[in-house]
């Protein structure tokens, strides 16, 4: 006999139900759902966890369907292995009592699948891949509960350091930093998402070669993100954010402060922040209250910029390719706090479509941001003389040096 | 059939058979159920003998410079290597010990007073309440929690955690690990917690140093490096430098002149310098992840002492000064630097080692408390550090 603690108490009370259950026809009464309908049974839990630790390559874990709260976040370091749920609406996995962690699920194998569930309420991020090659999340659903989203976990869908990163027809909902957040990974494929009431919908951060399409992002603070942070080992670049609707990104920023997305101003459609080679077309992009598309460097951000240090940083964002996005309903109640450029721009009677915040590698250069022949025009800020500003006129930019799609191996 | 034909033959089956066994074992990827005793005592490296828990004979106690923290727990390391290993000595790399060792590791409290074998309330322990065991634990006044063994085959390192039963005879295999509720006794205060058993993939949380290679769930052992182990501690030859009595025992070959070896300080020491002390308790308990190889690879923050992947101490950015918090969400509490010399409360690093919180409180996993001596070292390490940082809004 093991120490008799409350849920040692209670692991030995269901071995014993579970015995007279053998001797008698009838099955064992499930422990009793808590008020949200949660199941905290520890013989799932200990049989998950053991079919986590067992997996061998080709193996398929299928979670099935209910409401199961967890004690603690699962691990998967087997490669080739696939965690399904019967149906995100159907197979729940809590993690609001979790009381180690503080990741739900933290996987470093390569070529994982996981379809079909959800992760609630995790006290860190909800599903975190680090360090492989092959990633793919289909159907999957991460979100916070509490009312308080300032106590929510930072990331949803946390691919970091991966290779070949495919997250598609999932749904992120609730974090106080980014929902799908692909850090210092390569070729990824961000597709068919919604991304809602997180500070920022879906952040391409030090990667490279991300293609983010036909996602929805709509109740974040800011919609779609594309952020290169100083500091990291690896920068990114080439990115194509195309075909997405971005849409009424107008909840208050809730990120910790200090955070990256805690800079991100509340009614932001798309950031793209000191990252180059980037394409934003075809997308959708309206009521949001402050702006459509900014384009920022570090300067603009609360970053101290060590300039001209070998493998420095490089703060300003460059050949940025804007083209073909219908963008309505921009700057109808900015925030000021964040934005504080808003009333400059207002007050002089452009748009808030397309911002950028001005700074550039060569003296009245324009880092090679091309604005394609539209209705919109580039509001550019001075950045040497603050309160002034300038307008780029669209162009034809059929001579931008395009990307190819990103494709899955 | 003749009995000795039969005897013969029946010989051959039974070696086919345990060959058959074997190479099954030694070819899987990582443990199966059933793989490995489901009690600790199957392996017969530690037993119970009266009120005593004895290892092995031939085997070898040994401690650390400074300890990881976990939750004020208590550590009896035993090393069992098989007969005739030799191990050549590494000046950064964990010693590659060969196939068929094993790192056994003891955790254990005081028990309070009153309390009962097995009990759940346990004390905070005085320098008193530590044993270098080096005969073996005495128990009677002791709450044996859990015996983590590495085991060393042909695929690798494998982790397994075996849970003390309540009568405190045997423990029991726990792959997925434990949670068991304890209550610290501190003089009046106590404070209840969940001491959690790690299970075998939550192993490689801190054991897997290298997320580079491909090969990311690698494990090794931790504290099996002449930096760690570069430290006088009583057992065979008297007190003696650990590094030069496993190389007197004939373990270990090449080791050079002292003077030359690494050496990590203890971090209670106040006659060391506090920069050493602060560097050797970041380095056991933060670099096995965050080093530039790490898990914590891609936070850039990095803290290894070693050689290899050493934090670049010249580089005041890789070891947190100045450097400002991209990601990590709630865990920099509002603190605009991970370290900010001469500003404790600016600094994230203390907040983050200062909280209990899943999800901010570093490192991520191995406790429920906050280590408040280990707090207070950091702490005054930042407050006496030379410099000041400022944000880009800060700068006049």
């Amino acid at each position: 006999m093991k120490a008799a603690t409350p849920a040692r108490r209670a692991l030995t009370a269901g071995a014993a139900a579970c015995v007279i259950a053998l001797a008698t026809p009838a099955m064992a009464a499930p422990p009793a759902p808590d008020a949200d309908g949660f199941v905290a049974d520890r013989a799932f839990e200990k049989h998950l966890a053991e079919q986590l630790l067992d997996a061998k390559p080709g193996d398929v874990i299928s979670v099935p369907a209910g409401k199961w709260k967890l004690s603690r976040g699962l691990s998967l370091t087997a490669s080739g292995v696939t965690i399904r749920g019967a149906g995100r609406d159907k197979t729940v996995l809590s993690f609001a009592g979790m009381v180690a962690g503080p990741v739900g699920l933290q996987v470093t194998g390569d070529r994982f699948t996981l379809a079909d569930l959800t992760v609630q309420d995790t006290k860190g991020d909800g599903v975190k891949i680090n360090g492989t090659k092959g990633v793919t999340i289909r159907g999957v659903r991460v979100l916070w509960t509490s009312p308080d989203n300032t106590t929510h976990g930072a990331y949803g869908l946390y691919p970091v350091g991966c290779t070949d990163v495919l997250i598609e027809d999932s749904e992120v909902s609730g974090s106080s930093d980014a929902g799908i957040y692909v850090g210092q990974s390569d070729n990824i494929i961000v597709r068919r998402n919604h991304a809602m009431q997180n500070v920022a919908g879906i952040e391409i951060e030090n990667s490279t070669h991300a293609d983010v399409y036909e996602n929805v992002a709509t109740g974040n603070t800011g919609g779609i993100l594309v952020f290169n942070m100083p500091n990291l080992p690896k920068p990114g670049g080439f990115t194509r954010i195309h075909g997405n609707v971005s849409q009424a990104n107008n909840t208050p920023n809730f990120g910790a402060k200090g955070t990256a997305v805690s800079i991100v101003p509340a009614g932001t459609g798309m950031i793209v922040l000191a990252n180059d080679d980037v394409e934003i077309f075809d997308n959708v992009i309206k009521d949001n209250n402050t702006v459509g598309i900014a384009i920022a460097s570090d300067y603009s951000t609360n970053y101290k910029i060590e300039a001209g240090s070998p493998g420095a940083h490089d703060p300003f964002p460059e050949r940025v390719l804007i083209a073909n996005n219908t963008i309505s309903g921009i700057g109808a109640a900015p925030d000021n706090a964040l934005f504080p450029a808003a009333q400059l721009i207002l007050g002089a009677g452009q748009s808030m479509n397309l911002v950028w915040d001005g700074f550039a590698r060569s003296e009245g250069g324009d880092n090679g941001i091309c604005v394609a022949t539209g209705p919109d025009k580039l509001v550019r800020l001075d950045a040497a003389h603050p309160g002034q500003l300038s307008l780029i006129a669209s162009r034809d930019c059929s001579a931008f040096p395009r990307q190819k799609a990103v494709v899955i191996p | 059939m003749p009995t000795r034909l039969r005897l013969v033959l029946w010989s051959i089956l039974s070696l086919l058979l345990g060959f058959a066994l074997l190479g099954r074992a030694a070819g899987e990827s990582g443990p199966a159920p059933g793989a490995f005793p489901a009690k600790l005592s199957g392996w017969g490296l530690i037993h119970r003998e009266g009120a005593m828990l004895k290892a092995r004979a031939g085997s070898v106690t040994y401690d650390l410079a400074t300890p990881l923290f976990s939750d004020y727990a208590l550590k009896w390391r035993v090393l069992f290597l098989p007969k005739g290993a030799k191990v050549a000595y590494d000046p950064d790399r964990t010693f590659d010990l060969p196939v068929g060792t094993v790192i056994a590791k003891t955790f254990y409290y005081p028990l309070a007073p009153a309390a009962q074998s097995g009990g759940d309330t346990v004390l905070k322990a005085r320098p008193a309440d530590y044993q270098t065991g080096t005969s073996g634990l005495r128990l009677g006044r002791v709450r044996l929690m859990e015996t983590r063994l590495l085991v060393r085959r042909d695929a690798g390192w494998v982790a397994l955690p075996y849970v003390w039963d309540e009568d405190q005879r045997d423990a029991t295999l726990e792959r997925v690990g434990d949670t068991i509720a304890l209550t610290l006794v501190d003089g009046a205060e106590r404070t209840p917690f969940t001491y959690v058993v790690p299970g075998t993939n939550d192993c490689a949380a801190c054991h897997a140093p290298d997320y580079t290679k491909g090969a990311i769930n690698r494990i090794e052992p931790i504290g099996l490096k002449a930096r760690h182990l570069n430290r006088s501690f009583p057992g065979a030859f008297g007190e003696e430098n650990q590094l030069a009595r496993l190389a007197k025992l004939g373990y270990l070959t090449g080791l050079p002149e002292a003077r030359t070896i690494p050496a990590n300080v203890d971090w209670r020491d106040s006659a060391v310098p506090l920069d050493a002390r602060a560097r050797s308790y970041l380095d056991i308990n933060c670099s096995h992840c965050h080093s530039p190889v790490g898990a914590a690879r891609t936070t850039g923050l990095w803290f290894d002492q070693g050689h290899e992947h050493g934090a670049d101490w010249t580089s005041p950015t890789r070891i947190g000064i100045c450097k400002q918090i991209v990601a990590g969400g709630h865990g920099g509490g509002g603190r605009p630097f991970d370290v900010a010399p001469g500003e404790p409360d600016r600094s994230i690093l203390l907040y983050r080692v200062g909280s209990s919180e899943p999800g901010t409180m570093m490192p991520e996993i191995g406790r429920s408390l906050v280590h408040a001596e280990g707090l207070a070292l950091l702490t005054n390490w930042i407050t006496r550090m030379d410099g000041r940082c400022r944000l880009a809004s800060e700068t006049p």
